[in-house]
C-alpha cells in the first residue's frame, strides 16, 4: 500500500482507492482482532491534544494499545511546554524524536497542517478547530460500509447545524466522491450547508436537496448523520425554541423512514435523538463510536507500514 | 520644476499605469513604497479615455519589486520598465497563484494568528472572482476583501 510515511491531515488527502484499503483493513481487524494485536509492537503513538476530547483521544489511544504499540503524550495544552509559550513547530519537531507517528488535536484551523510541515514521521489530525476532522469522517464511512454494505447509491441525509459542523463537511466532500451518492440537508434556515460546499457539490455535479423540516424526506434516506444544533447560535431564544424540536429524531419522525435506515451521529449528543431511539435497529451511533477505534487501527498499522 | 518633470516622466524606475482609481494608495501600501528612500510619486483619479479615471505610481531609480503584488491588487495595471527616459520593456501582469505574506489571514481561529514565526500563505482559489484562501485554515478572502 502507498500509505506509508503519509500523513493524513485533511479529508481528501487519500484517494478513494486509498481509503477504500484502508477500510478494508479496518473490516479485516474488527473480524479478527488477536491476529492483529502484535502488529505495531515496539512502536510509539504520540498523543498530542491541545484540547479536551473523549472519545477521539481515546479511540487513537486504545487503537494503539490494541496492536501492541505504546502511546505517549498529554491531555490538555497545560500540561504540555506550550503553557510556557512553546510553538507548536518547536512541539512537534521535539515530539518527532520520540514517537513513530504523531496525532494531534488542537482548537486553532490549520495546526495539523503546521505540524506535518515540520514533522519527520507521520502526523494524523485529530480536529483542528472548526476546520477539519478527517478521521471521523473515515469512522463514519467504516460504519456506513459495515451496516449498509456499500457506499455509492446512497441517499445520504444530514440533519441540524450544517453550517458549522466539521464533521458533516468532511463527510459531505469526502462522500460526494463515491458513485451516485445524493445528499438531503435538513437544517434551520440560519445553519444551512455553507456556500462553499454548495459551491464544491454543484461543481461536482453532485445531486442534493436542502429543507427546513426533517421529517419530510426521511422516508428517502438511507444514512441519516444527525448533528447537535445548539443555542448559541441563534440570534435570540424564541427562535431556538421554535425551530429545534423540528431538529430532534424520535420514534414518532421514524415511523416513516427506511427499514433499513442507518442513524449517525459523531456525539456526544444533547437531545436532537431522543434516548428511545437508542432501542431501535437503525440506531448506529455507538456501533459507530466503536468503529472509531478499528478505523484508526487501520489508519495507524498503514501509514507505518506495518500492514 | 523637478518635481513637475517628475509627474510627468521619469529617466530611470517604474511607471504602474492604469490602476483601477482609488487602488493606487493601497497598491503603495502593499508594495511598503512608504518605507521607500527613492523617490515616488502617486497620482490618484487622473483621467483615462478608456478607463475614465485610473491611478498612476511612478518609481524612480528602482526596478526590483514584487510584481506578484501588483497583480494581486490589479493585474490589469500595465508595467512599463523605463531606461534613460525610454519604456525598455513592459510587463503582463498576472493573478498570482500563490502569495506569501501579503495578506494577512483574519481568521481568529487560524493557526497563524498564533504561530508567529510562519509566514501568511494564500492560494488562488478563484481567478474569476479572485478569491484566494488560507493555506492553512482554509479561509477564503475575495481580492475587494484583500
Amino acid at each position: 500500500m502507498g500509505l506509508e510515511s503519509r500523513n493524513l491531515i485533511s479529508t481528501l488527502d487519500f484517494s478513494i482507492e486509498e481509503q477504500d484499503e484502508v477500510l478494508a483493513l479496518a473490516e479485516r481487524i474488527m473480524a479478527a482482532p488477536k491476529e492483529y494485536d502484535h502488529l505495531l509492537g515496539g512502536r510509539i503513538m504520540a498523543s498530542l491534544f491541545f484540547e479536551p476530547s473523549t472519545r477521539t483521544r481515546l479511540s487513537f489511544e486504545a487503537a494503539m494499545l490494541r496492536l501492541g504499540g505504546r502511546v505517549i503524550g498529554f491531555s490538555e495544552a497545560g500540561s504540555s511546554s506550550a503553557a510556557k509559550g512553546e510553538s507548536l513547530s518547536d512541539t512537534i519537531r521535539t515530539v518527532s524524536q520520540y514517537a513513530d507517528i504523531i496525532v494531534v488535536r488542537h482548537p486553532k484551523e490549520g495546526a495539523a497542517n503546521i505540524a506535518a510541515g515540520v514533522s519527520g514521521v507521520p502526523v494524523v489530525n485529530a480536529g483542528d478547530g472548526g476546520h477539519e476532522h478527517p478521521t471521523q469522517t473515515l469512522t463514519d464511512l467504516l460504519t456506513i460500509r459495515s451496516v449498509k454494505k456499500r457506499v455509492g447509491g446512497l441517499a445520504v441525509g444530514c440533519c441540524g447545524d450544517l453550517k458549522f459542523g466539521r464533521t458533516v463537511h468532511s463527510l459531505v466532500k469526502n462522500i460526494s466522491r463515491y458513485e451516485g451518492v445524493s445528499f438531503i440537508f435538513a437544517s434551520p434556515d440560519e445553519l444551512r450547508i455553507p456556500r462553499f460546499l454548495r459551491a464544491f457539490l454543484d461543481d461536482n455535479g453532485v445531486e442534493y436537496v436542502e429543507t427546513d423540516r426533517m421529517d419530510g424526506k426521511i422516508a428517502e434516506m438511507d444514512v441519516l448523520y444527525m448533528t447537535r444544533v445548539q443555542k448559541e447560535r441563534f440570534f435570540n431564544e424564541e427562535e431556538y425554541i421554535r425551530l429545534k424540536d423540528l431538529f430532534i429524531l424520535d420514534a414518532g419522525k421514524l415511523r416513516s423512514a427506511k427499514e433499513d435506515l442507518c442513524i449517525l451521529h459523531p456525539l456526544p449528543r444533547v437531545n436532537e435523538i431522543a434516548y428511545e431511539v437508542d432501542a431501535d435497529k437503525r440506531a448506529a451511533y455507538f456501533h459507530q463510536a466503536g468503529c472509531g477505534m478499528y478505523a484508526r487501527m487501520a489508519l495507524m498499522a498503514s501509514l507505518l507500514g506495518a500492514v | 520644476m523637478k518635481g513637475q518633470r517628475l509627474v510627468n516622466s521619469i529617466e530611470k524606475g517604474i511607471v504602474i499605469d492604469h490602476i483601477r482609481a482609488g487602488l493606487g494608495v493601497k497598491l503603495f501600501h502593499f508594495l511598503k513604497l512608504d518605507n521607500a528612500d527613492f523617490t515616488v510619486v502617486i497620482i490618484s483619479g487622473a483621467e483615462s479615455k478608456r478607463m475614465g479615471r485610473k491611478d498612476i505610481i511612478k518609481i524612480q531609480n528602482m526596478i526590483d519589486i514584487d510584481y506578484t503584488v501588483i497583480g494581486l491588487i490589479d493585474h490589469n495595471a500595465t508595467i512599463s520598465i523605463i531606461e534613460d527616459g525610454e519604456i525598455t520593456e513592459k510587463k503582463k501582469l498576472e493573478l498570482p497563484r500563490r502569495v506569501e505574506n501579503v495578506i494577512v489571514c483574519k481568521n481568529p481561529r487560524c493557526i497563524t494568528s498564533t504561530e508567529r514565526q510562519i509566514p501568511h500563505v494564500f492560494s488562488l482559489q478563484n481567478a474569476e472572482t479572485r478569491t484566494y484562501r488560507c493555506d492553512y485554515c482554509e479561509d477564503h478572502v475575495r481580492g475587494i476583501e484583500i
